[in-house]
């Protein structure tokens, strides 16, 4: 028999049977893994396996490849702090939503786990949520494969007057160094390399994360759409810009 | 086993009912054919009968074997706020409690990528269009305390603010006959959030 002892972020829980769900942590030292909650459905539970949630969770299987068994216990209920406002549960829900899509199964990342845990504590009762939530999309693209360069000018190696994005390799281009290119490149959100963080800014790096998401991880990953709940929270800070 | 096939396909059909298996399902059955003239043939007829009658309320969504629900078609309830549900079950329980005597609007559903529902599946568009033709001044959104709920709740609210009506929804907080010593650390700041004076 296996079985190991973790702590981990709820990305979500489906319904498995009558009374059971199948249950989706990303825990600390095993990485995004899967099993099942037997009872998961009670009045006891319920509550307990929603997404955003720190919980405490033993896994338990008689071989590595079963999907295996959770026994779980709340640590801390991050989803109550985030539920009467609406831009952090949108925020909430694609970062769950998000990290469920594109991440690995049974890969520790111990550092990107440990910074997506710092957000949701961010977007359950924390300030500056909006830019933790950016910057943590373009770590997401990093431990996924598609890093972001957007220290230095690709063409000309300098870090000044930094204005474009290569929709192709993810790298920074200066105003400069883009010449004639400049149309068929993406603008560089100045959210991205330190600026004022606001509502439209945070909008446009969402824009250009969106992009990459969209046309680099999605098609990597079977070209499934992006999930809803990304989209929502796009639209949901369109609206209040 | 000596059955027939006829009864394998009604112990298969009832085992998949929500609450059965096949043991209590083989026990159901074998009790009905014990109870042929009494429960069987009834039950038989019922099901037939609501199988054929039964369709959703074209204002409200709630089940009904007429185009229009009792519950909308009733003189004795009160016009002018809306209770939005998510499902049948939610109305029903809200009935069982007694404790509203308004309308209701079934949602159908809440937003969720893993069901695969979205803003589309919901019964938003005549959820607007009752507000208008029933002079609504207030929607009461009933939904459920959880991401996916809240999330639809926010949702239908941003929908509804051009129609200018006015929007609230079930409080949160510790249940009645609740310990707080059992209670987890959101269910308690929920509750501390919406105090009230004493």
């Amino acid at each position: 028999m296996i079985e190991w002892r973790d702590e981990g972020i709820v990305l979500s829980a489906r319904p498995h049977g009558e009374t059971s769900v199948i249950l989706e942590l990303f825990t600390r030292d095993h990485g995004r893994h899967l099993g099942v909650v037997h009872g998961g459905t009670s009045r006891k539970k319920a509550p307990m396996l929603q997404p955003g949630n720190q919980l405490d969770a033993g896994w338990r299987a008689r071989l590595d490849s079963h999907l295996g068994t959770w026994s779980v216990e709340l640590r801390r209920s991050r989803a109550a702090g985030a539920l009467a406002d609406p831009l952090r549960l949108s925020a909430l829900a694609s970062t769950c939503a998000l990290a469920g899509f594109a991440l690995p199964e049974r890969e520790a990342m111990g550092a990107f786990q440990t910074r997506t845990e710092a957000l949701c504590d961010a977007l359950s009762d924390g300030e500056g949520w909006l830019t933790d939530y950016v910057h943590w999309e373009v770590a997401l693209l990093e431990v996924t494969g598609f890093r972001l360069d957007l220290s230095a000018c690709a063409v000309s190696g300098g870090a000044n007057d930094l204005a474009f994005v290569s929709p192709r390799t993810g790298r920074a281009v200066s105003r400069a160094g883009a010449g004639d290119w400049a149309s068929r490149l993406l603008p560089l959100p100045e959210m991205l390399i330190g600026g004022v963080p606001t509502l439209a800014g945070a909008v446009e790096a969402l824009g250009a994360t969106g992009y990459f998401l969209t046309e680099k991880l999605a098609p990597s990953l079977g070209a499934r759409p992006l999930p809803a709940a990304r989209g929502r929270l796009l639209a949901a800070l369109k609206a209040e810009v | 086993m000596d059955a027939t096939r006829d009864i394998e396909e009604l112990i298969a059909l009832m085992a998949r009912l929500p609450g059965l298996g096949p043991r209590s399902a083989r026990r159901a059955v074998l009790h009905l054919l014990k109870k042929r003239d009494g429960q069987l043939l009834p039950l038989a007829q019922l099901l037939d009968r609501v199988g054929r009658s039964v369709r959703a309320c074209l204002n409200c969504g709630n089940l009904s074997t007429g185009n229009i629900c009792a519950l909308c078609d009733s003189p004795k309830r009160a016009t002018g706020v809306i209770c939005v549900v998510e499902d049948v079950a939610d109305l029903w329980a809200m009935e069982r409690a007694q404790v509203f005597d308004g309308r209701y609007h079934v949602l159908g559903g809440t937003l969720s990528p893993l069901d695969d529902i979205g803003p589309d599946d919901l019964h938003i568009p005549k959820l607007r269009d009752r507000i208008a033709a029933e002079d609504v001044a207030e929607v009461i959104l009933a939904l459920n305390a959880t991401v996916e709920g809240q999330t639809t709740a926010h949702y239908v609210a941003s929908e509804l603010a051009p129609t200018g009506v006015r929007v609230s929804s079930l409080a949160q907080g510790v249940p009645i006959g609740g310990e707080l010593d059992y209670l987890d650390d959101g269910t308690l700041r929920a509750a501390l959030t919406a105090r009230k004076s004493f």
